[in-house]
C-alpha cells in the first residue's frame, strides 16, 4: 500500500494508522521507476476492481522491453517508427501512477513513435499482431504536430502479455482522433495507460473499443492543458464469460475554456463477464469556463456478470459552464423483445436490434466508415459467439 | 375470408401472492371486416385478453384456444403470431434506444413480408402515411419511443398498424391519455387501415369516447374475466349512461 510519505502529506489529527487516503485525483503518487512502488496488493485504489494475481508478471515481473513486429498503413504526413528513451517527448504528457505502468517504462528498450503533421485529413493503422505470450513492457508516443489533423487506429490482435505507456501529444490547434482496438486472442492480458495532453484550441477524441482478450484494462487520462482544449473520450466494450474489461478514465481539466465528454458503453453477456469504469473528472482551480460531461451504460444481457460503474466529480472552482455525470446499468428488457416480436421480428434479430441500436451511438461516432463496419460486423459476432454457448 | 375465434380461453398469472385466474371462459368470434369493441370496468381482464392473443409471456394460457383461420394461435411465438396477422396495438409502448423509427419499420415489414419491400413505394408509403397521421418527417429518424409524447407513441402504433396491414388488429386502450384532436387523427388512421385492408378490428376501450369516432359493429362487456352481455352499437351508448355499476353488482370485482 502506497505510503504518507510517498503522497508528502500528512497524517490526520484522529487518524489511527498513520495513512491519509489522497484527497484530490491530481494529488496521486507518480513516478516513472517501478521501484517506487511497493508490491501490489490488490487494495489500491487503481487495483482494487481488478484480479491483479492474474497478472503479477506484469506488475512485479521482469519484462522484455525490445522492439516488436509492428505494421502500417502508409501515409504522407504521418511517420512511424522506433526512438530511442531520451527522445524529448517521452515523459511530456504523463507518468505512471502504479507499478505495472512504471515496470513498462523502466523496461523499454526503444518507443514506437507515430509522428502527424500537415492540415489536411489522414488515416494511418498501427497494427500490432505479434507480442507473443511472454511479459512485455512497451512505450508508444504519438505526437499530432500543431494544426496537424489525422485518425490513428491502433489495432491489437493476437496472443499478449502486455503492459504499456501511450503517450498522447496534441500541439495548438491539433485535431486528433485515436481509436485503440482490442481483439486480441482469448488468453491474452493487456494492461495499457494512455496519458494525452492537449495544447491550446486542440481537439482529441479517443476512442477505447474492447471486445477480445482476457484481461483487458486500458485507462485514459487526459489533461486538457491549453486554454480552449477538448477531449471527446468514447469507448465500448463487449464482455463475454469470464472475461475482465476495465477502463479508468481520468479528465484533468487544467486550463479555461476546455471542454470534455466522456460516454462509455457496455455490454455483458455470460458467466463472469465482468467490466470496470471508473469515470474521474477534476475541474481545477485554473479551469473557468469548463464545460464537462461524463456518463457510463451498461447493458446486461445474461446472468452472471458483474458491471461496476463509477463516476468521480472533483471541482476546484466555481465559475464554470456545466459539469455532471451520469450512469445506469439495466437488463436486457423484456418489454422491448415483446415489442419487437409482436411486429413479427423473431427473438434473436429483436436483441441484436436491441444491442446493436445500444452500441451504435459509440460505433457511428469514430469517422472511419470502413471501421465502423467492421465493428459492427464484429459487435455481431459477440452475439453470434453467445447463443452458441 | 379471415376469422379469428376465441374458444372456451381460461388464462392465469403469476403474482407474488400465488397463481392469479384473471379470463375464465372468454368465447368470441371476429370476421375479417368487423369492428368489435370490447368495453369494461378497470380489473375486469380486457388488456389481458389483449396480451393473450398477441402471447405476452407473463400470461398463460391454462384452456381454451385462439384460433386463426383455423391455426391454432396459442402456440405460436410472439413473432410467429405477428407474421400469421395480428397487431397489437399497445397501451404503453416500450422505447427502443439506438433503433431508428425507419430501421424498425423496415425491419417489421421484412419479417411479416417474408421479403424486404421494395424501397421506392415503400419510402413513399411510410411518408404519405406518416404525413397522414400529422407525424413530423423527422419522426423517421428518432429513436422508436424515445421522448415521443403520449400521443406521438400512439400515433405511432397506428403508423405500424397502417404499413404492416395485419388481418386483425387489437387496440388496447389506444384512446387513454389522448385528446380530442389526437384521438380524432388516430380515429381516421384506424378508419383508413380498415377500409384499406378490410382487416378485422378488437378495440378494448374503458371509455366510449372513441366509439364516436369508429364505429363498432358489436359491443362486449367484460366483467370479472368473461363476456357478461353483447349487443349492437346501442350498448356503447347505454354504457355511457349507466356505467359499469349494473354489472358490477353481481361480480365480485371491487
Amino acid at each position: 500500500m502506497p505510503t504518507a510519505e510517498q503522497h508528502g502529506i500528512k497524517e490526520h489529527s484522529d487518524g489511527r494508522f498513520g495513512f491519509v487516503p489522497v484527497q484530490t485525483r491530481s494529488d496521486r503518487f507518480k513516478s516513472v521507476n517501478v521501484a517506487d512502488f511497493a508490491p501490489v496488493t490488490g487494495r489500491e485504489a487503481v487495483w482494487k476492481l481488478s484480479p491483479v494475481a492474474k497478472f503479477t508478471d506484469l506488475t512485479a515481473g521482469e519484462l522484455d522491453g525490445s522492439v516488436y513486429p509492428v505494421e502500417s498503413t502508409p501515409n504522407a504526413g504521418i511517420t512511424v517508427g522506433w526512438v530511442d528513451r531520451d527522445d524529448s517527448r517521452i515523459g511530456t504528457a504523463g507518468a505512471p501512477e502504479e507499478r505495472a505502468a512504471a515496470n513498462a517504462w523502466s523496461s523499454f528498450d526503444q518507443a514506437l513513435a507515430i509522428t502527424v503533421s500537415g492540415e489536411e485529413a489522414k488515416e494511418v493503422t498501427v497494427t500490432r499482431a505479434g507480442l507473443g505470450s511472454a511479459p512485455r513492457g512497451a512505450h508508444t508516443i504519438i505526437d499530432a504536430l500543431p494544426f496537424s489533423q489525422a485518425v490513428v487506429i491502433l489495432e491489437n490482435t493476437g496472443d499478449a502479455r502486455l503492459t504499456e505507456n501511450v503517450e498522447i501529444i496534441l500541439g495548438e490547434s491539433a485535431n486528433l482522433t485515436v481509436v485503440t482496438l482490442q481483439e486480441w486472442n482469448d488468453g491474452a492480458v493487456h494492461l495499457a495507460n494512455h496519458f494525452a495532453s492537449i495544447g491550446r484550441d486542440a481537439r482529441l477524441k479517443h476512442i477505447v473499443v474492447s471486445l477480445g482478450g482476457s484481461i483487458v484494462r486500458v485507462n485514459p487520462s487526459v489533461r486538457l492543458a491549453g486554454p480552449g482544449s477538448e477531449a471527446e473520450l468514447l469507448g465500448l466494450y463487449f464482455a463475454d464469460a469470464g472475461q475482465h474489461l476495465e477502463q479508468q478514465v481520468y479528465v484533468n481539466h487544467d486550463a479555461p475554456n476546455s471542454r470534455s465528454r466522456v460516454t462509455y458503453k457496455g455490454a455483458l453477456q455470460g458467466t463472469g463477464a465482468r467490466t470496470v469504469w471508473i469515470g474521474d473528472v477534476l475541474i481545477g482551480r485554473k479551469a473557468a469556463g469548463t464545460d464537462s460531461y461524463e456518463q457510463n451504460r451498461n447493458l446486461v444481457l445474461t446472468k452472471g456478470t458483474r458491471a461496476d460503474s463509477i463516476p468521480n466529480l472533483e471541482i476546484e472552482t466555481g465559475d464554470i459552464k456545466g459539469a455532471g455525470h451520469a450512469s445506469a446499468t439495466g437488463r436486457f428488457d423484456d418489454e422491448q423483445l415483446f415489442y419487437l416480436q409482436a411486429r413479427g421480428i423473431t427473438e434473436e434479430e429483436a436483441r441484436r436490434l436491441v444491442v446493436r441500436g445500444f452500441l451504435s451511438e459509440i460505433v457511428q461516432q469514430i469517422g472511419s466508415a470502413p471501421l465502423e463496419d467492421r465493428l459492427q460486423a464484429a459487435i455481431e459476432a459477440e452475439l453470434r459467439g453467445t447463443e452458441e454457448e | 375470408m379471415s376469422v379469428l375465434e376465441i374458444k372456451g380461453l381460461h388464462v392465469s398469472v403469476e403474482t407474488d401472492q400465488g397463481t392469479k385466474q384473471i379470463l375464465r371462459g372468454v368465447d368470441l368470434t371476429i370476421n375479417e371486416g368487423e369492428i368489435h369493441a370490447i368495453m369494461g370496468p378497470n380489473g375486469s381482464g380486457k388488456s389481458t385478453l389483449a396480451y393473450t392473443i398477441a402471447g405476452h409471456p407473463k400470461y398463460k394460457v391454462d384452456s381454451g384456444s385462439i384460433l386463426l383461420d383455423g391455426e391454432e394461435v396459442t402456440t405460436m411465438t410472439v413473432d410467429q403470431r405477428a407474421r400469421a396477422g395480428l397487431f397489437l396495438a399497445m397501451q404503453y409502448p416500450v422505447e427502443i434506444p439506438g433503433v431508428t423509427v425507419t430501421n424498425f419499420l423496415r425491419t417489421a415489414k421484412t419479417a411479416i413480408d417474408g421479403e424486404a419491400p421494395a424501397i421506392r413505394t415503400w419510402i413513399k408509403d411510410v411518408r404519405e402515411s406518416m404525413a397522414r397521421l400529422r407525424m413530423d418527417k423527422s419522426f423517421a429518424e428518432r429513436n422508436v419511443n424515445e421522448g415521443f409524447s403520449g400521443g406521438e407513441k400512439k400515433r405511432n402504433e397506428i403508423l405500424q398498424l397502417e404499413l404492416l396491414k395485419p388481418k386483425f388488429a387489437v387496440l388496447d386502450e389506444t384512446d387513454s391519455g389522448l385528446d380530442v384532436d389526437a384521438l380524432k387523427i388516430v380515429s381516421e388512421g384506424v378508419n383508413r387501415a380498415k377500409e384499406n385492408t378490410g382487416l378485422g378490428l378488437l378495440l378494448i376501450t374503458h371509455y366510449t369516447r372513441i366509439l364516436r369516432y369508429i364505429t363498432p359493429d358489436f359491443v362486449h362487456v367484460f366483467v370479472d374475466g368473461r363476456i357478461a352481455e353483447q349487443g349492437g352499437p346501442e350498448l356503447a351508448d347505454r354504457l355511457e349512461d349507466e356505467g359499469y355499476d349494473r354489472f358490477l353488482t353481481e361480480s365480485n370485482v371491487g
